[in-house]
């Protein structure tokens, strides 16, 4: 075999604490090793090209680069070695940076870790055979979960870009926050009436097929080829005949279970329709408070219903379907900012949440658009803004700056002044987080033409006196304590992950950080994507965004989507698990520890029970590798024989030499 | 019956005897044997913490290393300032360092085993409600009380490890035991203006005020209080804050154990409503005397 070993300096990064030319020179007297050379950057055109002339010029059947880390630029050097006519996978990577420069000071040592991972890399190459990916036909179908504003424009992408879009949430309705939302920032135009036609646009899309009050029970397959299960939960209502005609809605006698839509302000009916712009607009009962279905009798729905549809024996139905792709929008949940005992936990109704205050500003919310305190329903004139309630607060484990709370809750001081001119709103706040586009204008608005009071500090604590509340702060600017007499305490609560989206990521197979968030596959390069392929994240289930943001993300991630299925066959990576036949006996033990089942059971020739690799499924954990009693089942490109070569080039064993 | 021992503290022996007179009684009554600790000193108070770290701990932990010789693993004291220094010695005891540079201090060694809690714990912690329910011969009917635990009995939460540090319940629950009415009081761990009663008056004056200000907005008849600090600024103090607010308050603050004492219908010799100085008889005459006593 002809070796070729390239050493990249990677600029200072490497040759800062690397004798690049030093290592090449060791490299040479590997076994061999051909040819050794250290170059600038090898990742850069030249630097490629200088990999491909070697290849050719000195007649090399396998390459080693030592650089970066391959998650950055294997794939790169692999392509490069097959321009140059050699299979990809006779191709070897040494991380020389981020395991030896950027973590050792000392020159000399790391010199000498370098060409000993250099010598690994190099045993291993010695050992590596050519492979050969199969290739396999995708499901032009794509299954995005959530229907919020950054699901609704991933699915309108998907469904322009011709492809089949399925859509699960669920809600009873798509919208997600978006929709509960009064105005949004910075242009204080109408929430509802922006994504209203792009929610119709989803019930009316022919390549669009929603199902709401539904969620993913389980995912099986792996990209082009996933299969779905979906538990559409009972609605008691049969969705394909009701109208949304609302006359049950009208006429349900039980309204004492919370208004989830309207954050819990109001009471809303055991049969109901959420709001007037809902997708699918058709009712649904509430099991929990429905008198028929948890005493027996009532049943007035039923006798109303012009159409007859109320089915008080619905039950869950499970829906299977299989996608090509598949686009994670599940968003993000609120703080429950009962976590801030000083905040009163709940003891002071004028307490709210900004969300529950724009369902107090919005024309569709429980109060008509008319600002009234929930105690006793007066205007409020004092209003008090505390902002970071869950944000950048590493005693409520939310260390994260949520994003978006310094923006809304300057479109809510806004706000409060058009709705009651006489107020004075007073936002106490740590900075002013603005950095989108026309975003530091607005919030200078908010002070400059809307007189709301910015207080830098911390709110300590909210006491009642009267029918007022205290509130007592800092201002960390003038040095003093501050108490604000308040009618209503709104408090800007930040974002933490979607409820049930660590479960949901585990039938995904997508990483969620410690906070629950999913991982994105590169924070710069790969924003949208994920470490599993042919599943994508958009908008806040990836981290707390705005709405510019998550549409943006929701189309970014469907250009992915279309990207991926506009090609008519996919190949798949052939660094996968083989059984040697020969020595399998069939005990079945692989199949049982395979987590993505990607290994079957068969019979051959002669009836003897054996094991079978499903290629496309299997993803190459090397699991049944080590579960294998006879050491049958090989994970190709990692074999048990080049994983050991590695360790002996690391530390050799005493009798080297006469093993050799 | 419950055996622990008892550190009185300083204020015990003077600006609140009623306090000390009233806990040994109703521990008694309730089962609680209090053991004295011979020969307790004082706990370095707030001045001791001020000046030096390690004298300040060497000073509680030499009560503490008088409870391990009588034998005992645990102290309990009526007053919050004692009991902070009393466990924040104990906490500092932990690191071997400190301990040994404390222990130089002492002619007996502190180990740093001895637990230290409020007397209002161990009466939550250790006696039933339903037998102080059963117990009570007065009940407390009729009076409306607001129960104010001072700023330290519950914080900082991770050292004294009681109750809920901004909203705590134990008096209130207690309160209602007996049959008061507890009013929905928001100031229950604010600062009275603490030792400040003799350098900056106006300080005290003006935290003091807002507490009682905010007891009469929710018509509290009386404060309950469980500190003896805290009981002198609001009480004895309350004339002073009157002037200088021009307010008229007139609310008696009581020590918890005075009114437990009094439910349980304990000698009022040892309860001591005679050394409190706003006149507590318009308050009490609110309680709804049982039929019997009519």
């Amino acid at each position: 075999m002809r070796i070729g070993v390239f050493i990249c300096h990677c600029g200072s990064n490497i040759a800062g604490t690397v004798d690049c030319p030093s290592v090449a020179a060791t490299a040479l007297t590997y076994p061999d090793v051909v040819f050794a050379t250290d170059t600038m950057y090898a990742c850069s055109e030249p630097g490629q090209d200088a990999i491909i002339q070697a290849i050719k010029d000195k007649n090399l059947d396998g390459v080693v680069v030592a650089s970066c880390t391959p998650r950055m630029h294997e794939p790169t050097f692999r392509r490069t070695v097959e321009r140059a006519g050699l299979n990809r996978y006779m191709f070897e990577m040494a991380n020389i940076r981020e395991h030896v420069s950027w973590i050792g000071k000392s020159k000399d040592l790391n010199t000498g870790k370098a060409a000993e991972l250099v010598r690994m890399a190099v045993e291993k190459l010695r050992r590596d055979k050519p492979l050969i990916p199969k290739r396999f036909e995708t499901v032009k179908r794509v299954l995005v979960i959530g229907g919020g504003v950054a699901g609704i424009q991933a699915a309108l992408d998907c469904a322009d870009g011709g492809q089949e879009v399925i859509m699960v949430e669920r809600e009873q309705t798509i919208g997600g926050k978006m929709a509960k939302l009064d105005k949004t920032f910075p242009t204080v135009d109408c929430s509802s009436c922006v994504l209203g036609p792009k929610m119709v646009d989803i019930a009316q899309h022919p390549n669009i097929t929603l199902y709401a009050c539904s969620e993913i029970e389980a995912v099986g397959g792996y990209v082009g080829n996933f299969q779905i299960t979906i538990r559409k939960k009972a609605t008691y209502v049969n969705w394909k005949d009701c109208t949304g005609c609302g006359l049950c809605v009208e006429k349900c006698p039980s309204r004492k279970f919370p208004d989830k839509f309207n954050e819990n302000l109001c009471n809303a009916p055991s049969i109901n329709i959420p709001f007037p712009q809902a997708i699918p607009k058709k009712a649904a009962i509430n099991a929990e408070s429905c008198i028929m279905l948890t005493k027996g009798k009532c049943g007035l729905c039923a006798k109303v219903c012009p159409v007859k549809c109320i089915d008080f024996e619905q039950k869950d139905e499970l829906i299977n379907v299989d996608v090509g792709a598949i686009v994670v929008a599940t968003g993000y949940d609120l703080f429950d900012w009962h976590k801030y005992p000083q905040y009163g936990e709940g003891r002071y109704p004028d307490v709210i949440t900004s969300m529950q205050y724009e369902r107090l500003l919005s024309a569709s919310g429980p109060t008509g658009g008319h600002v009234k305190r929930p105690s006793d329903g007066k205007e409020p004139k004092n209003v008090v803004f505390i902002q970071c309630v869950g944000s950048r607060d590493k005693s409520v484990d939310r260390p994260y700056c949520s994003g978006f709370c310094c923006m809304y809750t300057a479109k809510q001081a806004i706000l409060t002044k058009d709705h009651i001119p006489d107020s004075q709103s007073y936002i106490f706040y740590m900075d002013i987080r603005s950095p989108g586009k026309g975003y530091d204008e607005f919030t200078r608005r908010a002070t400059e033409e809307y007189g709301a009071q910015y207080v830098r500090g911390r709110v300590a604590m909210i006491y009642p006196k009267g029918d007022k509340l205290i509130v007592r702060g800092a201002d960390t600017l003038a040095g003093t304590q501050v108490e604000v007499p308040a009618d209503l305490v709104v408090l800007a609560v930040g974002a933490e992950s979607a409820k049930g989206a660590v479960q949901l990521g585990e039938k995904l197979r997508v990483a969620p950080d410690q906070y629950g968030f999913f991982v994105e596959s590169h924070p710069k390069l790969k924003p949208v994507e994920t470490n599993t392929a042919g599943v994508f994240l958009a908008g806040a289930c990836q981290g707390p965004k705005d709405i510019p943001a998550s549409v943006g993300q929701g189309s970014a991630a469907a250009a992915k989507v279309l990207g991926l299925l506009s090609k008519k066959e996919l190949e798949s990576d052939p660094a996968v698990s083989r059984v040697n036949p020969a020595r399998c006996v069939g005990c079945g033990k692989c199949i049982q520890t395979c987590p993505f089942g990607a290994i079957k059971a068969i019979e051959d020739r002669f009836g003897n029970p054996k094991a079978e690799v499903i290629d496309t499924v299997c993803q190459g954990c090397g699991i049944c590798t080590v579960t294998c009693p006879q050491g049958a089942i090989q994970l190709e490109h990692f074999t048990d024989n080049q994983i050991l070569a590695e360790v002996n080039a690391l530390c050799p064993p005493k009798m080297f030499a006469n093993y050799e | 019956m419950f055996k622990i021992a008892y550190y009185p503290g300083c204020s015990g022996q003077g600006t609140s005897l009623e306090y000390d007179s009233s806990t040994r009684a109703v521990c008694k009554a309730l089962d609680v044997e209090l053991v004295d600790i011979p020969d307790w000193s004082c706990c370095g108070s707030t001045p001791a913490h001020t000046v030096n770290h390690v004298l300040s701990a060497a000073l509680s932990a030499r009560n503490l290393a008088q409870v391990e010789v009588m034998g005992m693993d645990k102290v309990t004291t009526p007053c919050p300032s004692c009991l902070t220094n009393l466990r924040t010695a104990a906490h500092k005891m932990e690191d071997p360092g400190f301990r040994t540079k404390a222990n130089a201090l002492l002619d007996v060694p502190c180990n740093g085993n001895v637990d230290a809690q409020s007397v209002l714990q161990v009466l939550t912690e250790h006696v039933d409600l339903e037998l102080i329910k059963s117990k009570v011969v007065k009940p407390l009917t009729g009076i409306k009380i607001a129960c104010y635990y001072g700023c330290i009995m519950n914080r900082p939460p991770e050292l004294m490890r009681f109750d809920h540090h901004e909203n705590p319940m134990a008096m209130d629950n207690l309160m209602t035991a007996l049959g008061a009415e507890v009013v929905p009081f928001a100031l229950k761990v604010e600062c009275c203006g603490a030792s400040y009663g003799i350098p900056r008056n106006d300080i005290v004056t003006r935290l003091s005020g807002k507490l009682l200000d905010a007891g009469r907005d929710v018509g509290a008849d009386a404060f309950v209080t469980a500190c003896p600090l805290c009981q002198m600024n609001l009480d004895l103090r309350q004339g002073q804050i009157n002037h200088a607010l021009h307010e008229k308050f007139k609310i008696p603050v009581f020590y918890y154990t005075q009114l437990l004492g009094y439910a349980l219908g304990l000698d009022r010799a040892v309860l001591g409503f005679e050394k409190l100085c706003v006149d507590p008889r318009l308050a009490l005459g609110k309680i709804k005397q049982p039929a019997q006593a009519r």
